[in-house]
């Protein structure tokens, strides 16, 4: 069966679902009862369980991260481009855990499960989760696959926040971490883009206060926009005017107001695509994860004070044309690491591809990952050194 | 792990840097030095590089690599945050040297630097007898695309470093070969290819 999928994919693979009856405190002081996570796990737990590296998604991702799920899948994985046998991410030596976050639509506890205390779907009473949440949320799931402390602690974007989370809340548990495309904090134009796009779902009459689940709507007009809104500010103006130019569907004006330039049928292919897959509370709240982190808010707004707390080493990158976390972003992480005495390494890929980048095939993104994921496996334990 | 020796430059420079010191390597290339200075000295430092393939040979080797263009500054560092700072053969590469040996000397409280000298006598008389710009092995570009756009002799460095009140704590220089020898000492300026500055603005 395995021989359908590439060489280098870690083939078919099955989510599993834990769950949690031990009650998670919230960073809003609310309490989740009860929960789920479903995750995948690639690769092979050595015997000392100190291989084990943990994926963390960014906004629209999951716990889907590398291979397939049925023969007949026409896409891999959302980071089937790193995990993989020979990949960054070399799954003939780490153990691979990825999971969908809590708050999501995928599998994991959210905004479209059952409330135990109300036997009603929780829709927008889900309650706003912090970055911090979902890290504690991780750290069980480590407990009960029984992983004290990660090679990695990999991410880009969102992903890269729960990384530097990570770093700090729990840094006896940390021994690498890799932040990709990531800030310490969102801009006020981040959190503006974010705003829009949590708008135009609220104002879609399908949306109805987020109970559309009750309604037996779905906010499609709402979700389309934000996500047409979110990617196109992925993509940077370079890579769309390489993509679409003026490009015209049917190769001349039709003087109407439907779709006539490629870029647009682009964006409503996107969005609608999104519309069908993506949960809206579940995007609600994970906008507001982002406009939330700040983790230096906890050190009088002092980066360096907040990441003296980490112990591991840090590989930040960072993309040219990525508008929406700047390469400046990411330099804010490394200056405050490299004032804390961290040992980090930075380096910013020359790409076209705007923020969607830390998803792409780079060659020079890979070499480098490749290359610190190398160093990875030499700090784990005498086992992988036969 | 394979122990390669370090180029003259960079071995004399070594005992100038002191153990379980913070380094700051300007333009680190693989970062063969810094690797070095971790393993014999424990020191702890950043490399600051720019070219892609050297920064993944750096992350290869272990280093602390930063992706950073000399020529846009060293405003990411604090005041007299390092110990010392290296610049080896790249003093001559950036846009303003005078302005980054600034910088320099404002992060460490030492700095160390090595550069070709344009007043060898190859070099001189590569330019009298030729009356073309000279070429060799140390200086392997055409005057066109070199990316050694400041060139300067040994005196003109000294001559800086006295008019920014800078003291030279140590110096060395080579022939091509990386050869300290007896005869080079007799007359620097003029058979000295390469040399190794430890310089501070500190004062005694």
């Amino acid at each position: 069966m395995a021989d359908v999928f590439p060489a280098d994919s870690v083939g078919l693979v099955t989510p599993q679902t834990q769950h949690f009856s031990e009650p998670l405190v919230l960073r809003s002081g609310r309490v989740l009862p009860s929960y789920d996570l479903v995750y995948e796990t690639y690769g092979t737990l050595n015997a000392e369980r100190s291989n084990a590296i943990l994926i963390c998604h960014a906004l629209s991702g999951d716990h889907h991260a590398a291979g397939y799920h049925h023969a007949d899948d026409k896409k891999p994985g959302w980071w089937d481009s790193c995990i993989g046998p020979g990949k960054p991410i070399d799954t003939r030596h780490f153990f691979v855990v990825a999971l969908n976050n809590l708050g999501g639509c995928a599998g994991s506890t959210g905004p479209t499960s059952i409330n135990p205390e109300t036997g009603e779907v929780y829709g927008p009473d889900f309650p706003i989760l912090a970055v911090r949440d979902w890290v504690n949320s991780q750290a069980r799931l480590a407990d009960v696959l029984g992983i004290q402390q990660w090679a990695a602690v990999v991410g880009g974007s969102l992903g890269g926040m729960q990384v530097l989370r990570w770093s700090i809340q729990f840094p006896e548990r940390v021994r690498h971490a890799v932040v990709i495309a990531s800030a310490p904090k969102l801009s006020a134009q981040n959190i503006a883009f974010n705003e829009v796009a949590r708008q135009a779902i609220a104002k879609d009459p399908d949306f109805h206060d987020g109970h559309y689940q009750k309604f037996g709507t779905i906010p499609k007009a709402g979700l389309m926009q934000a996500r047409m809104l979110g990617h196109l500010t992925y993509l940077s103006d370079d890579a769309m005017r390489q993509k679409f130019g003026r490009e015209l569907r049917e190769g001349k004006l039709n003087y109407s107001f439907a779709p006539e330039f490629e870029v647009e049928s682009y964006l409503h292919y996107q969005g609608e695509k999104f519309s069908t897959r993506f949960d809206a509370n579940t995007y609600m709240l994970m906008t507001k994860a982002l406009d939330y982190f700040d983790p230096a808010a906890d050190f009088n707004n002092d980066l360096v004070a907040c990441l003296s707390q980490a112990q591991c080493r840090f590989l930040v990158v960072s993309f040219t044309t990525d508008w929406r976390f700047a390469p400046q972003r990411s330099e804010e992480i490394v200056n405050a690491l490299m004032h804390a005495d961290k040992d980090v390494s930075y380096a910013c890929i020359e790409s076209e591809n705007g923020h969607d980048a830390f998803l792409l095939p780079i060659p020079r993104y890979l070499d480098v990952f490749n290359a610190y994921m190398q160093r990875v496996r030499n700090d784990i334990a005498p086992a992988e050194a036969v | 792990m394979t122990d390669t020796p370090l180029r003259a430059d960079l071995a004399i420079l070594e005992q100038w840097v002191k153990p379980n010191s913070q380094v700051l390597d300007l333009g680190c290339g693989e970062g063969l030095l810094l690797q070095h200075l971790q393993r014999h000295k424990n020191v702890r430092g950043y490399g600051l590089e720019i070219h892609p393939d050297k920064i993944t040979r750096c992350i290869a080797n272990g280093i602390n690599v930063i992706e950073q263009d000399l020529d846009k500054g060293l405003s990411n560092f604090a005041d007299n945050s390092i110990d010392t700072v290296i610049m080896a053969q790249a003093l001559q590469a950036v846009e303003r040297p005078d302005l980054l040996l600034d910088e320099m000397l404002r992060i460490g409280d030492e700095a160390i630097v090595t550069f070709p000298n344009f007043g060898y006598w190859r070099t001189r008389f590569y330019l009298m007898f030729k009356g073309r710009m000279p070429m060799s092995e140390t200086l392997p570009y055409n005057w066109y695309d070199t990316p050694n756009i400041h060139m300067c002799t040994f005196r003109d460095f000294e001559v800086l470093c006295r008019e920014k009140g800078i003291r030279i704590l140590n110096k060395t220089v080579f022939d091509g070969q990386h050869q300290e020898h007896w005869t080079i000492r007799l007359w620097p300026a003029m058979l000295g290819e390469i040399a190794v500055y430890h310089i501070t603005r500190k004062h005694k």
